[in-house]
């Protein structure tokens, strides 16, 4: 066991924590709305708009965080007329190009848990609420809405955590994250164990505090 | 379309071949899963708190650390580990473990943490009954274990399996980083030598695409299989 390593390289590993945290923080929020964008196109009635929400999730779910990555990092690039648009600003940014990746990915599995929640709500909470003349709109946003994000917060607290690991494919994209420069650390030192310790350590410690912030969340909304 | 020909004009066999490779790596990681779960399910549910601690951080640690990290553990620390306890044995030349185990195993490790979650589940959502009734009846050990729990066990840890196993299979794309020619890795090849990388990791999205679909038809065989009688 190397001590000294560990502790110098402790900073480090700090400081790359909060790349990570940054990419978890922006993707997650874009997610959130891509997610009841696609859970709403999901209760439609309509086959062709609930069919095309079905096959985005469905894609984004069954193929590798990674690939979709790389279809968007180096895929994208190759398309010329993508290249002179204002859309090349973001899209040449490693950075941008992972987070895009990770919202449509989490926006993907979000969409299923916030469907889910809007289908377990019973009838009769919405028939109440149209039965006292208030109109659909203010029954969605005040009544159908607070209930699904109740219902889903365990489900989404996985799914936050999840997307905190797979953050950590943000490095094979070049981005210094919490796993870029662990793996920086092991490949110039060779002391593996040591610097997964420490780095492991980190990520155990966001995924505790995630844990309980979700778990606060849920006692504080809980029915009763 | 002649990207895909199969022979040394397109990259359909080399293709083909990392799929075969991806299945071959994806099944091994979840038997070797299967074999963490097999230990680590029954300290789980052990009445002694060290054991229950130690199967606990071991579930703890993989599924709050991302596996990049862990493949990353292996990669980097799995020669130093094999020539460690080799050396103890007096063998002392250099030792180079096939990429193909490092990624299994790192995948497996990963996937038994899941698997045994699932198990620990399964075991415990049994009727009491059930155990008692296999007592009652006189069976030994083995045959209440697997006469009567293990078959009702499964019923139950067969659609949260599925979930194991799509995770698995998709985690085996990161072990494309150690070099292990698998989809991701011959997409990236290809890829390369192409300068078209867009269609290369659209296709491998559809071969992904085509495993899971094709898995779960075969799941959902098993599943109904497993549920007659209920």
């Amino acid at each position: 066991m190397d001590l000294e390593l560990m502790i110098n390289s402790l900073p480090k590993l700090l400081n790359a924590a909060v790349i990570t945290l940054k990419l978890l923080s922006v993707s997650l929020i874009i997610g959130l709305f891509i997610g009841l964008f696609f859970a709403i196109l999901r209760l439609n009635k309509n086959i062709f708009i609930n069919r095309f929400a079905y096959g985005y999730s469905y894609v984004f779910r069954g193929t590798p965080l990674l690939v979709q990555i790389f279809i968007i990092y180096f895929g994208l690039g190759q398309i010329e007329h993508l290249r002179s648009t204002v859309l090349w600003v973001i899209l040449k940014e490693p950075y941008w190009c992972a987070i895009i990746a990770f919202a449509l990915n989490t926006g993907a599995y979000t969409s299923e848990i916030l469907r889910s929640a809007f289908q377990t709500i019973k009838p009769g909470i919405i028939e109440a609420g149209k039965s006292l003349g208030i109109s659909n709109k203010v029954i969605f946003y005040k009544i159908q809405i607070p209930i699904a994000i109740r219902q889903s917060l365990p489900a989404y607290g996985n799914e936050i955590i999840l997307m905190m690991k797979g953050t950590s494919l943000a490095s094979t994209v070049t981005i210094m994250d919490l796993t870029g420069v662990a793996k920086y650390i092991i490949s110039t030192t060779f002391k593996p164990i040591e610097v997964f310790i420490v780095a492991g350590g980190i990520y155990l410690f966001m995924t505790f505090i995630i844990h309980n912030v979700i778990k606060f969340l849920e006692k504080k909304y809980s029915f009763n | 379309m002649e990207l895909l020909a199969f022979g040394d004009t397109g990259w359909g066999d080399e293709l083909f071949r990392a799929t075969l490779m991806t299945i071959a790596v994806s099944i091994t990681a979840m038997i070797i899963g299967f074999l963490f779960a097999l230990i680590f399910t029954p300290l789980k549910l052990s009445k002694n708190k060290f054991l229950n601690f130690i199967a606990n951080s071991y579930t703890t640690i993989i599924r709050g650390v991302p596996e990049l990290l862990v493949i990353y553990l292996f990669f980097f620390g799995g020669t130093g580990a094999v020539m460690f306890v080799a050396s103890i044995f007096g063998y002392n030349e250099y030792i180079e473990i096939n990429a193909f185990i490092t990624g299994a195993f790192a995948i497996g490790i990963i996937s038994g943490a899941y698997s045994t979650e699932v198990f620990r589940g399964a075991i415990q959502s049994i009727d009491k009954g059930q155990f008692e009734a296999a007592n009652v009846l006189g069976l030994n050990k083995f045959g209440k274990f697997f006469k009567i729990i293990l078959p009702q066990t499964l019923r139950l840890a067969i659609p949260n399996l599925s979930n194991v196993w799509q995770i698995t299979l998709k985690d085996t794309s990161l072990i494309s980083v150690t070099g292990l020619v698998e989809i991701m890795r011959q997409s990236y090849i290809a890829a390369g030598s192409t300068r078209d990388p867009l269609f290369f990791y659209s296709f491998a999205a559809v071969l992904y695409l085509l495993l899971t679909f094709v898995s779960m038809k075969l799941i959902n065989r098993l599943e109904v299989k497993y549920s007659r009688g209920y």
